[in-house]
């Protein structure tokens, strides 16, 4: 990646103090978002993905959570901001979507209005003036007849379109970065493809970046120029969106891979689940936090911490793996060989 | 179909549930056409799937051939016998034969109770294993059958991973030695790691036991897997059946069609093309539009849509569409999908 990045997360750790223990969501993450980009973070239920961004909106400070690291965004140390300064860069320069779209908006105020609020945070506009802004954000979205479906409330909105007025909400003060928490979760396929070529859309008119968090590999596949692996709070996996797929180079991406159904290929090709759940953040393995899951670990794996390192020969790619750089390209040829070889058959 | 009888069969089902208005003197102002005219067989040892967004009936529809809720019309057999308006005893009988997976593992299993009371609840309501280290033993049985640690006989169901509570589940299911097994969105509370393993788990059971499988998802890809017939729902109606295989490669409806194109792929190097084929949202099921209820949404969608409804009927991809204007091999290429050499 060429010139300043706009996000750049180094070592980010989040800790969370519990009854029954300290849970680490994050534990030391770096990675960048140059502008305009499309990061994804693909990861389980637990792995952190979502606490890293809560934290780079400065929206997990209040809960008592100990955060060290540095996370920069056009170069300013966001976790060293005063809650103040961080308030008028949060919606306005970095946005965020969520998961649910029907719990992320008050269900007792207009759309309309709740997009008002959006605009006049940070900006010292009229209320007409915020309104009509309103309007033309909900339009801008591909929400039919804005005008009229800024004075309805959200119970009247569409699972969709309820995305779409979030998305609208987020857009408010054309910010630079967008976070967008598995954004289409809960949505229905076709829908889903609709919320995607919008943000891709959008994506191309401002000229923001976006990252998309999501257990989906085929959502990432569609949107990202890079993808993150995370697993149990660490990214396992950093490498541009293709070589994900044709050459990852870790054993949990090679699990994930494996064990999801593909509308294409051989149907009769069993899936290969990874063993075992995931790990607790309070109890977490020694070592590589994989190796108790992971078909190729040796005993010294679960001593050893390993670091994420860049693969040799492929610029950008870099793992946290204790195998030899050999033997993991050995072991992935083997796996599509054998893949192959079962096409083949079917 | 087969010359032989089918496990189960539906025919002209059809369930509205009523919109009411007042409290006192309430009257129906309407109804949601939850289900409305699905004919269904499914043969002996076979999976069948169904598919559909939110709100297309799909559950309703399970729920139905479980006999959880009352059909308005049509009816259900099982085994050639009309269960539609059982009561009582042979009810219980007939329920003792099919079984349902629930979709959330955390709320189908009772938090205050222990797996292996769990699990012997079927025998308990049916009055069967009445010897306590008989149904014990039969209890440790399932647990192996599933893959779980008999020794957790005792444990909570919170001491478990969502993955192992769906294989309590799946346990609690089999318990009866069912030859019907309706799973209503097994998978998609699990994370992607986990939905591998109960998946398998799945196939390989029906594989040794020889059970039927009702498997209902909303998930394209898991249903491929899974599934050797394959329904698609629409707005409470069957548009599209088929064998697996020509169900996925030559789809006739648009339908079908615009949601195969609308799955992400997780292979950046495939082709791209346009997955974002239809607009706007299902229409509501209280008010379900005239004729071909995909007719707004559709874009093949010309007048006769909107004035009659079509039926299902076979237009050479192997499976049986109510459309009046099937995809064409060209258009199916078109969308990207992986058209039958």
């Amino acid at each position: 990646m060429s010139g300043e990045p706009l996000l750049r997360v180094e070592d980010l750790r989040v800790a969370f103090g519990t009854e029954d223990g300290t849970v680490h969501a994050v534990d030391g993450i770096s990675y960048d978002v140059a502008p305009g980009a499309t990061l994804g973070i693909v990861g389980e239920s637990g792995s952190g993905k979502t606490v890293s961004s809560l934290t780079t909106m400065g929206l997990t400070r209040a809960q008592g959570a100990q955060i060290s690291g540095r996370i920069l965004f056009e170069g300013r140390d966001l976790l060293a901001l005063e809650e103040g300064e961080m308030r008028a860069i949060r919606g306005n320069e970095i946005a965020m979507i969520f998961q649910d779209p029907l719990s992320s908006l008050h269900p007792l105020f207009r759309v309309g209005n709740q997009l008002v609020e959006a605009v006049r945070a940070h900006n010292s506009t009229t209320k007409a003036a915020a309104h009509a802004r309103a309007v033309e954000l909900l339009g801008l979205v591909g929400i039919p007849d804005p005008a009229r479906r800024a004075q309805e409330y959200p119970h009247e909105f569409s699972g969709g379109m309820r995305q779409r007025a979030m998305i609208a909400m987020a857009l408010a003060n054309e910010p630079k970065l967008l976070i967008a928490d598995e954004p289409t979760t809960a949505l229905d396929v076709t829908v889903q493809a609709q919320i995607l070529a919008l943000l891709e859309r959008l994506q191309s008119e401002l000229g923001m970046a976006i990252v998309i968090i999501t257990h989906d590999l085929g959502v990432v596949a569609e949107m990202a120029d890079e993808i993150a692996v995370m697993y149990a709070g660490r990214i396992v996996e950093l490498a541009e969106a293709s070589l994900i797929f044709t050459a990852p180079q870790h054993p949990y991406t090679w699990g994930l891979l494996r064990s999801i159904p593909t509308l294409t290929g051989p149907r009769e090709e069993e899936l290969v689940p990874i063993p075992g759940t995931p790990p607790s953040l309070i109890n977490r393995p020694s070592g590589c936090h994989f190796h108790p899951r992971c078909a190729y670990s040796q005993p010294e794996h679960a001593e050893v911490d390993p670091l994420l390192q860049d693969v040799p020969g492929e610029p950008g790619h870099r793992v946290a793996c204790l195998l030899e750089v050999a033997e993991r390209r050995r072991i992935w040829s083997a796996l599509q060989a054998s893949k192959a070889a079962a096409e083949a058959r079917g | 179909m087969s010359t032989t009888e089918p496990l189960l069969e539906v025919r002209d089902l059809v369930k509205h549930f009523p919109i009411t208005r007042g409290i006192v003197f309430q009257r129906k102002t309407g109804a949601v056409k939850a289900v409305d005219g699905v004919n269904l067989q499914v043969a002996k040892g076979e999976t069948l799937g169904i598919v559909g967004e939110t709100g297309c009936g799909k559950s309703t529809t399970a729920k139905l051939m479980m006999r959880l809720l009352e059909a308005s019309s049509g009816e259900v057999r099982f085994q050639g016998e009309d269960i539609t308006h059982l009561r009582g005893a042979r009810l219980k009988a007939v329920r003792r034969e099919m079984q349902m997976i629930f979709q959330d593992p955390y709320s189908s299993l009772n938090p205050r109770k222990t797996v292996g009371s769990i699990i012997s609840e079927p025998f308990a309501i049916h009055g069967l294993e009445k010897d306590r280290t008989q149904r014990k033993r039969r209890v440790q049985e399932l647990l192996e059958t599933v893959g779980m640690n008999p020794e957790h006989y005792n444990r909570y169901p919170h001491e478990f991973s969502g993955g192992q509570r769906q294989r309590i589940g799946v346990a609690r299911a089999l318990a009866l030695n069912p030859s019907l097994l309706i799973a209503d969105e097994p998978v998609s509370a699990l994370d992607v790691s986990i939905q591998a393993q109960v998946l398998n788990l799945l196939r390989d059971l029906q594989r040794r036991l020889g059970l039927t499988l009702v498997f209902i998802a909303h998930d394209l890809s898991v249903v491929r897997h899974m599934c050797d017939r394959v329904a698609v729902m629409y707005l409470g109606k069957i548009v599209e059946i088929g064998p697996n295989e020509a169900l996925y490669s030559t789809p006739s409806h648009p339908y079908t069609g615009a949601l195969l194109a609308a799955v992400p792929v997780a292979d950046p190097s495939a082709p791209k093309h346009k997955r974002e084929l239809l607009s706007g949202d299902v229409p509501s099921p209280a008010n379900p539009p005239s004729a071909c209820r995909f007719h707004t949404r559709c874009p093949k969608a010309q007048e006769l849509c909107s004035r009659e409804e079509p039926i299902l009927t076979a237009h050479g991809g192997g499976t049986l569409a109510a459309c009046h204007f099937p995809l064409s091999r060209e258009e199916l290429s078109g969308i990207g999908v992986r058209s039958a050499p």
